[in-house]
């Protein structure tokens, strides 16, 4: 902090803190984090600092949405305030640093819920606006966006905004899902879903076959929650087979307690070799015939649920200090089919091991973001560790497929994708770009971008 | 639920519909706490406040900054506290004390607990070389809270009643040349603090010394190893328990009691060449 020391002063030592990470830990990149504590904090925090700033939160998107190269990150979970809620309404007004994981605490044993709920609470307010995350309902509640009623949002050169659907429509439709280049949300308005009981009802059957995925995915368009895993690894008569699992709120009332902390952190990076197409392929197998029978139903709690992984921190260790590489995309209805097949074929061919791969029907509801990343169709996400001499081949090479069958990829998952690719998922990010605010980038939008945006 | 000894008669319910009431109902409701916080937008002042508020206390904030005070008192008061009163002062201000005491507790009807969190960390090295700048951390750190605390401790002796947190730090047992003005001024608050318990400890009033370790606030930001100090959230949960249980001195975390005995007794020849 050059600006705080005077010139007789002697800087104090610089700390060695860590490297501010993504989930994939892929690409590792320097810069320096500035914490925000207050909703003032920004922009005098960014005064006299050079390079582009970005707000940061848990780090918990995969690529590079949440890097900067020889910037600074803002990191806002200390801005993690709760401002107002109506018990009435379901509306919580909250800072934007704070996480799902404290909603959750505050909220279920009031009685509601989060509208949407992504794969891991450790992901901020501000975050999931910025990414217009998703969940097992999207089907029929859509994105995260969809329930955002309203936030201030403040521009690098102090000018503030509240920005709801009706008052600066088009900075509230740029901001959800705008990869926090708009400007810092300072704080959001959410609307809760109420619930009864902490417990999901819960029904699993396998399938074997996108065609069998598609049948149960009909048969569940009035299920509240729908999602398949599906095991990628087997070819044959076991191709693209899984467990559509589908679930809802208990309607039977039940002790509505606050969830317990984690007590298993990922000790260690485990070596590279460590997963590889045999130790997967055994995985999915065992995960494949964990279920014994072709349907299991359970009552089970929201937090394994919802959040299997966040039982683990740290549980992206498991991939080694290489990190991984995520993939998600959507392919509309029209070729939806025979892409997530084609698709699903070049991963097994690859031999490229991936486990918690993720298939489910996006719905219809729109989201009023204009970058957001669902639309109708299937969407596939597949991680893989990292093994520099076939995984970006691989990657490049379903980016094509994925463009070809007219689809798109999710930015928030993202670490490879080319300016080009981009450009066709993305033909409306020049009319994005209007709304960037000029100070506020990220290493996604240089790659994506190119630097080519005028400011 | 109080531990102090003396009970306010006004405040007890009469024995009887209490009795018949508890056959029917959950467990009599708990009083709320009465709890004045100054300096209540330190990182543990704030930590501390909420698990107050998620307790149902009613709480009276004063700080200095009115955006960051509103913020927190919002927060508080959608946690659930039962009432959340706020003042703008500058503590450093010691003439205003009596009277933003007296609006304080009439504010919150009363006091069950006061928690004194104000202070600054400083800057050793101007500190060394500008007096001026020594004497304000002395003002922040000792001369201000003796000042909040002359007035408490004979609000509270008076009532036989009442707890005095106050927040002082491990930097005080021993003066070290890489922070000894902030260290100077929680070592007198530390002894300023033994004394006064000294005094009204037999009138029923709990005096209690807390001394943190490095945490993880805003105010130890950049320093050297901050990634690695105390978690703000448990050094808060075990500072509202040792309230309640009414401890005299408290080393948060626990292990500073240790690390601190071994650094006093190392003799002077030895500690004057060492480089803490």
């Amino acid at each position: 902090m050059a600006t705080a020391s005077t010139a007789s002063q002697p800087e104090p030592p610089k700390s060695a803190a860590p490297r501010f990470e993504s989930w994939g830990r892929y690409p590792s990149l320097d810069a320096k984090v500035l914490p925000m504590h207050w909703q003032g904090d920004f922009p005098g925090i960014i005064d006299g600092v050079h390079g582009g700033a970005l707000a940061v939160g848990m780090g918990r998107s995969y690529g590079d949405v949440c890097l900067l190269n020889d910037g600074t990150l803002l990191k806002t979970t200390g801005m993690n305030r709760l401002l107002a809620f109506d018990a009435n309404t379901g509306l919580l007004t909250a800072e934007a640093g704070i996480t799902l994981a404290q909603i959750l605490d505050f909220a279920v044993p009031r009685g509601f819920f989060l509208p949407v709920a992504p794969g891991t609470k450790y992901v901020t307010l501000g975050g999931a606006i910025a990414n217009d995350i998703h969940g097992k309902n999207h089907h029929n509640a859509g994105t995260f966006g969809c329930h955002v009623t309203q936030f201030e949002l403040v521009r690098s050169d102090g000018t503030r905004r509240l920005c709801t659907p009706t008052e600066n429509p088009d900075y509230f439709d740029a901001t959800i899902g705008g990869l926090g280049l708009t400007g810092i949300i300072r704080w959001a308005q959410l609307r809760l879903r109420p619930i009864v009981s902490r417990m999901i009802d819960y029904e699993g059957t396998q399938f074997h076959g996108i065609d069998e995925f598609l049948a149960l995915n009909e048969q569940s368009q009035h299920v509240e929650y729908t999602v398949s895993w599906v095991d990628v690894n087997s070819s044959g008569r076991n191709f693209a087979r899984g467990i559509f699992m589908r679930g809802h709120h208990s309607n039977v009332p039940a002790p509505l307690t606050k969830s317990s902390a984690p007590k298993l952190t990922f000790p260690f990076e485990a070596p590279g070799f460590a997963l590889n197409s045999a130790t997967v392929g055994l995985f999915n197998t065992l995960f494949f015939h964990k279920q014994m029978k072709k349907t299991v139903t359970a009552l089970q709690d929201y937090e394994p649920y919802f959040f299997p992984l966040d039982k683990v921190l740290h549980w992206n260790r498991m991939y080694g200090k290489r990190g991984l590489l995520q993939f998600q995309y959507v392919i509309p209805w029209e070729h939806a089919r025979e892409g997530t097949e084609a698709i699903l074929r070049a991963v097994s061919k690859s031999g490229l091991a991936s486990f918690l791969a993720v298939l489910k029907a996006f719905g219809d509801a729109p989201s009023p973001g204009l970058m957001s990343f669902p639309k109708p169709g299937l969407t596939l996400a597949l991680d893989f560790p990292i093994k520099p001499e076939k995984s970006f081949a691989l990657f490049k090479r379903l980016a094509d497929m994925t463009r070809e069958f007219g689809g798109r990829l999710y930015p928030a998952k993202d670490a490879a994708m080319t300016p080009s690719q981009f450009r066709t998922f993305y033909p409306q990010w020049e009319r994005f770009a209007r709304y960037k605010d000029p100070v506020l980038t990220s290493a996604f939008w240089e790659r994506v971008t190119g630097g080519e945006v005028a400011q | 639920m109080s531990k102090t000894g003396a009970v306010d008669p006004s405040t007890q319910e009469p024995l009887l519909p209490l009795r018949a009431a508890s056959e029917f109902a959950a467990p009599t409701p708990r009083v709320p706490k009465r709890i004045l916080v100054l300096g209540a937008t330190s990182g543990i002042a704030e930590t501390c406040c909420r698990l107050w508020a998620e307790r149902g206390d009613s709480l009276f904030l004063v700080a200095r900054s009115p955006e960051k005070l509103a913020a927190v008192a919002a927060d508080l008061h959608t946690r659930g506290a039962a009432f959340v009163g706020t003042t703008v002062a500058n503590l450093d201000d010691t003439a205003a004390h009596p009277e933003l005491l007296a609006h304080a507790i009439n504010s919150l009807a009363g006091l069950d607990i006061a928690f004194l969190a104000l202070g600054v960390l400083g800057d050793q090295a101007q500190a060394e070389r500008n007096f001026a700048r020594a004497a304000e951390i002395l003002h922040t750190n000792f001369v201000a809270p003796v000042s909040l605390l002359t007035w408490l401790g004979n609000y509270c002796a008076q009532r036989h009643a009442g707890t005095l947190a106050v927040l002082s730090s491990v930097a005080g047992d021993r003066g070290r040349k890489s922070n000894y003005v902030y260290g100077s001024s929680k070592a007198g608050l530390s002894a300023f603090l033994g004394g006064l318990r000294n005094r009204i400890d037999r009138e029923g009033v709990r005096v209690m010394t807390i001394k943190p370790g490095p945490v993880k606030t805003a105010m130890t930001e950049g320093m050297q190893g901050s990634e690695k100090f105390a978690d703000v959230d448990k050094v808060a949960t075990t500072i509202v328990k040792s309230i309640d249980a009414g401890q005299d001195v408290l080393y948060v975390p626990g292990i500073w009691r240790v690390i601190m005995a071994v650094i006093r007794i190392i003799p002077e020849q030895i500690f004057k060449k060492l480089n803490l």
